[in-house]
């Protein structure tokens, strides 16, 4: 076999594209084969033997999400590392597959040790019709607490959670559609239709501005005196993601994380397997104020728009400044069209919302609601369908300025 | 005009006083090479918009600009029928009593009753000297606006029920830009070349300052620059961007300023914060402290 002499044959290099691409892939980044085709027809405008307009017309054809990036650069550098950057011994190289998500994660660890969750989950799988409840039985778990609730119980309460149906009030868009209904005049349907007449209006058209589902965004509290509440909490943010279309979810202890791409898992049980295993504080301490303000920054401008509905799910023991709550409490509900405040402690009649937290962000909330059992889910999902065409009025407050 | 390297291409967007680092003018390039629309991310104020105007202008070629909006729709992108003029021509047909009626009335749906949009129009053109199409904001817009602009990017070519398929000469340059304040459907951004825009580094924004405004002094827009370096380093809420260290050089040139101080930054920070809480943040100490570590 010879050497090749000339700098680089063109064919050698579009196999080095399908094995970048590969590696892109197995990285788990989608790359399609049009932009795979792009890139090559790319490469006949720039100098390859240019490492950083290789790189940089790599990235542009291939690459199109910004998370992506670094992944890509980790690729890149990887691949091109010996220097030479057409180095065929890479071509030799093993290219590591990793599947592109993790299949089957470990169930979280039961807080009673009743054995490992693991060697269950099976059994539950069948027992699952004997735990189809009876009328009465069904009717007593909707109104107990679910601090109370046994293992069996929680699996029962899948079942009803998955029959709640979830709407939420729609908001007017912009867009317009036709109607039957008098509204506003549609000319152009108007001028076709009546052209038979003579141009003279007699029959009348109309249209009307089309509804669109809110985006509803849950921040969950997974902190240690949650604990008796977040699993089953989860499970209600998981059945109500895949029940409405346009919902994002975020938990918070003592930091925020984004699990909307964990709960797209059909399968509640492995959803929330992700989520734990993703999540690294749990049952930690609280720090609402950091978590609201860690949203507000950075995420709120990327998911609160077209009139979003938050819930903020948590029982208000907070360790952090009770200032910089307030602060971002005002924040947040400044860019909400609803901020509706869920509090499993709400369920007890003596409880009074005292704690410095609670008291710093109740002022800024629009809705103050328990959490606490079925029961109070059922309500919850009556308030989402009924909001209201209007925003609730809120007042203006001066608030201290930052330190 | 065509450019034959990337580093012609960055050298005219230089003498058009762009500076485009060498991926971005890589991006440019090869999006005028493909014919591909290029899709460009970053914050607000870095220069997304900036990169199509200084294409038209470059080229010699019309900038055909779309701005987005929640409800964008046939009737505001691509044609509208001009109801009145229609109406007008009902009118006249009936007092004139054409021979048949029926035939002129229907002439009122022809191309002399359009009134053409953006898109209609950057296709039209594209048949004697393609146009830079700039469609800002894109996540602006709703879901329904991104699916039509799809099969717009596809096919090139539209169709007006009443007059027929109209199509595209050449493929216009189409620019995109996004604010992210929504994530653009990955079919759209597979149609694309992508490319992410960050801050500026402090001697890239040193020549865009120098670049853009030549009234700011070189030891001002020194400073200027570095003060905003500093500022984007903190937890604010938002960071400005290049379009408001732009704003300020200009305002504090403006003012015959010759370097910072701190109460002639305190009086002037409208012009790069423009949150209270961050103003808020920043009086006092916190532009004393920047402005040791700038002048230091």
């Amino acid at each position: 076999m010879k050497i090749p002499e000339q700098p680089v044959p063109h064919g050698h290099l579009t196999t080095h594209v399908l094995a970048f691409v590969h590696l892109l892939r197995s990285a788990g980044i989608k790359v399609s084969t049009e932009q795979t085709l792009d890139l090559v027809r790319a490469l006949e405008h720039v100098p390859i033997m240019s490492r950083g307009d290789f790189r940089a017309a790599a990235c542009c054809t291939l690459i199109y999400r910004r998370e992506d990036l670094p992944v890509f650069d980790a690729a890149f550098e990887f691949y091109w590392r010996t220097g030479s950057g057409l180095d065929p011994l890479i071509m030799a190289l093993p290219v590591v597959r990793t599947p592109p998500k993790l299949l089957r994660l470990p169930r979280r660890p039961r807080q009673q040790g009743n054995g490992p969750d693991q060697e269950r989950s099976e059994e539950e799988r069948e027992e699952k019709v004997g735990l189809t409840l009876t009328f009465t039985a069904a009717e007593t778990l909707r109104t107990r607490d679910f601090g109370s609730f046994s293992f069996e119980e929680v699996q029962a309460c899948k079942q009803f959670l998955r029959n709640l149906e979830w709407r939420i009030e729609p908001r007017r868009t912009r867009r317009r559609r036709p109607a039957a209904r008098p509204g506003v005049i549609d000319m152009r349907r108007l001028l076709r239709r009546n052209l038979r007449h003579g141009g003279d209006p007699v029959e009348l058209a109309f249209r009307e501005p089309r509804q669109r589902q809110r985006p509803l965004v849950v921040l969950c509290d997974i902190s240690g005196s949650m604990d008796r509440y977040s699993r089953i909490l989860l499970q209600f943010v998981h059945t109500i993601s895949n029940g409405l279309r346009n919902v994002e979810a975020f938990v918070f202890g003592t930091r925020l994380t984004r699990i909307t791409r964990l709960l797209r898992e059909r399968d509640i049980d492995e959803a929330i397997a992700a989520v734990s295993k993703q999540v690294v504080d749990w049952s930690g301490g609280t720090r609402i104020g950091e978590a609201v303000k860690n949203f507000n920054y950075s995420w709120s401008r990327r998911v609160l728009g077209k009139g979003a509905v938050v819930l903020l799910i948590s029982d208000g023991w907070d360790r952090g400044d009770p200032q910089l709550l307030e602060r971002e409490m005002a924040r947040l509900q400044r860019s909400t069209y609803r901020l509706i405040w869920l509090n499993p402690l709400l369920g007890n009649p003596r409880y009074q919302p005292l704690t410095r937290g609670m008291q710093a962000a109740l002022p800024h909330v629009d809705d103050f609601l328990p959490v606490h059992n079925l029961l109070s889910l059922e309500q919850l999902g009556e308030k989402l369908a009924m909001l209201g065409k209007r925003r609730p009025e809120r007042r203006q407050r001066l608030l201290p300025a930052t330190s | 005009m065509q450019f034959a390297t990337i580093d012609d291409l960055q050298q005219a967007l230089a003498t058009h006083d762009y500076v485009a680092d060498r991926p971005l003018a890589t991006a440019i390039f090869l999006a005028l090479k493909l014919q591909k629309p290029l899709l460009l991310e970053g914050e607000a104020g870095v220069g997304k918009t900036e990169i199509a105007k200084t294409l038209a202008r470059m080229q010699e070629r019309h900038l055909i600009r779309l701005q987005c909006y929640e409800g964008l729709d046939v009737n505001t992108t691509i044609y509208e029928w001009n109801y009145t003029r229609q109406m007008l021509q009902i009118r006249l047909i009936e007092a004139l009593g054409a021979a048949d009626t029926h035939a002129a009335l229907n002439e009122i749906f022809g191309p002399e009753f359009l009134i053409k949009r953006p898109l209609l129009q950057a296709i039209e053109e594209s048949w004697d000297r393609p146009p830079v199409l700039l469609i800002d904001e894109i996540d602006r817009a709703d879901e329904e606006f991104e699916a039509f602009l799809l099969e717009l990017l596809s096919d090139w070519q539209i169709s007006i029920p009443e007059i027929g398929t109209i199509r595209a000469g050449q493929p216009p340059t189409v620019i995109i830009t996004s604010n992210r304040t929504r994530e653009i459907h990955d079919a759209l951004k597979r149609r694309c070349l992508f490319h992410w825009i960050d801050y500026p580094s402090l001697e890239k924004e040193q020549r865009i300052v120098s670049m853009r405004v030549p009234g700011a002094s070189e030891r001002l827009s020194r400073q200027v620059v570095a003060f905003v370096q500093e500022l984007r380093k903190l937890d604010l809420f938002k960071l400005p961007g290049v379009a408001e260290t732009l704003d300020w050089a200009t305002a504090l040139a403006t003012l015959d300023a010759r370097e910072l101080t701190a109460s002639m930054v305190e009086d002037t920070l409208g012009a790069i914060l423009k949150y209270q809480d961050d103003i808020a943040r920043m009086r006092g100490q916190g532009v004393r402290s920047l402005l040791e570590k700038v002048q230091g």
